[in-house]
């Protein structure tokens, strides 16, 4: 489905992320990475105190957009043109990915790179390339 | 005190969800349209990025100044700094999943307000891909890095 380029809210949002960064890090010395959050949520070594605030943060990242859309007036959500097969497939990969590497899109890709960290600016560079290499090419072998 | 590190937590998030939807990123054909060059490119995820890492910068640039966060003991950041096969292998598998469906772990999660199948297949294989990772790190690790 075809999209617009939509520089200002772009920006806005980008902003917003790392606003939300920087009250995680400042507040709690945390690192806002999705991946690492949602997996620390479901490891059962995880104590209640420490499971509480990523629980509290994950509701915050699912009601964030319902507000962004209210207050914008507009559907902010939609549905990956992808198909259900395909969509298991990239979580599995997504998932174990993110899981070997210790971080996805957040905590490799904005908050490593913003700290400048080896690690995470090698990790942005290769799963950008992947996802360039696979939305250009790879995907369009499984549609017809 | 749990109370307010919870408040922080839900604080950071809704920001977090807020930023991401406005900025286009739970919309996965935005996403998808970025990284497919082919046609109709849409560079929105570019400036989503280029605005969230340096305002990102400031926040670690001013935690250099204090010896500890606000509401907890110590500021926590990753210790590992060697570029190992599973950062490699794992951030390459990352970026072929995301260019198969336009999710990666934030906006999949903070599209949950508006629940799908499809979705919910996405998240689930995910969460297994998730659990998986730690029984999977020590066959793709070098050998005298392996436990």
């Amino acid at each position: 489905m075809p999209t617009s380029f939509t520089p200002l809210s772009a920006l806005a949002g980008g902003a917003l992320i790392g606003v939300a960064v920087l009250v995680l890090f400042l507040a709690l010395g945390r690192i806002a990475g999705i991946s690492g959050m949602v997996s620390a949520t479901l490891r059962p070594a995880t104590t209640g105190g420490e499971r509480a605030w990523r629980a509290a943060f994950i509701l915050g990242l699912i009601v964030g957009p319902v507000v962004a859309a209210v207050a914008i007036g507009e559907t902010l959500i939609q549905r990956s043109p992808a198909s259900g097969p395909l969509l298991v497939m990239a979580g599995l990969a997504v998932g174990l990915g993110t899981g070997l590497a210790n971080g996805c899109t957040s905590g490799h890709g904005v908050c490593g790179v913003s700290r400048l960290s080896r690690r995470s600016i090698v990790a942005t560079g290769v799963f950008m390339f992947f996802g360039f290499l696979t939305a250009s090419v790879l995907r369009h072998l499984f549609q017809t | 005190m749990n109370l307010i590190k919870m408040v922080a937590g839900l604080v950071s998030g809704l920001l977090f969800g807020a930023g991401l939807a406005l900025g286009g990123m739970t919309n996965p054909n935005k996403v998808l349209n970025f990284l497919d060059l082919t046609h109709g490119w849409d560079p929105s995820l570019a400036l989503v990025m280029a605005a969230a890492i340096p305002v990102s910068a400031v926040a670690f640039w001013l935690a250099r100044r204090r010896s500890r966060p606000l509401f907890d003991l110590e500021f926590v950041l990753p210790s590992k700094t060697k570029l190992e096969p599973p950062l490699l292998i794992g951030s390459a598998l990352f970026g072929v999943g995301w260019g198969l469906g336009g999710y990666c772990p934030g906006p999949a999660v903070a599209s949950l307000s508006h629940p799908s199948a499809p979705l919910f297949m996405f998240l689930v294989a995910m969460l297994v891909g998730l659990v998986l990772a730690p029984l999977v790190a020590p066959l793709v690790s070098r050998p005298e890095t392996r436990r």
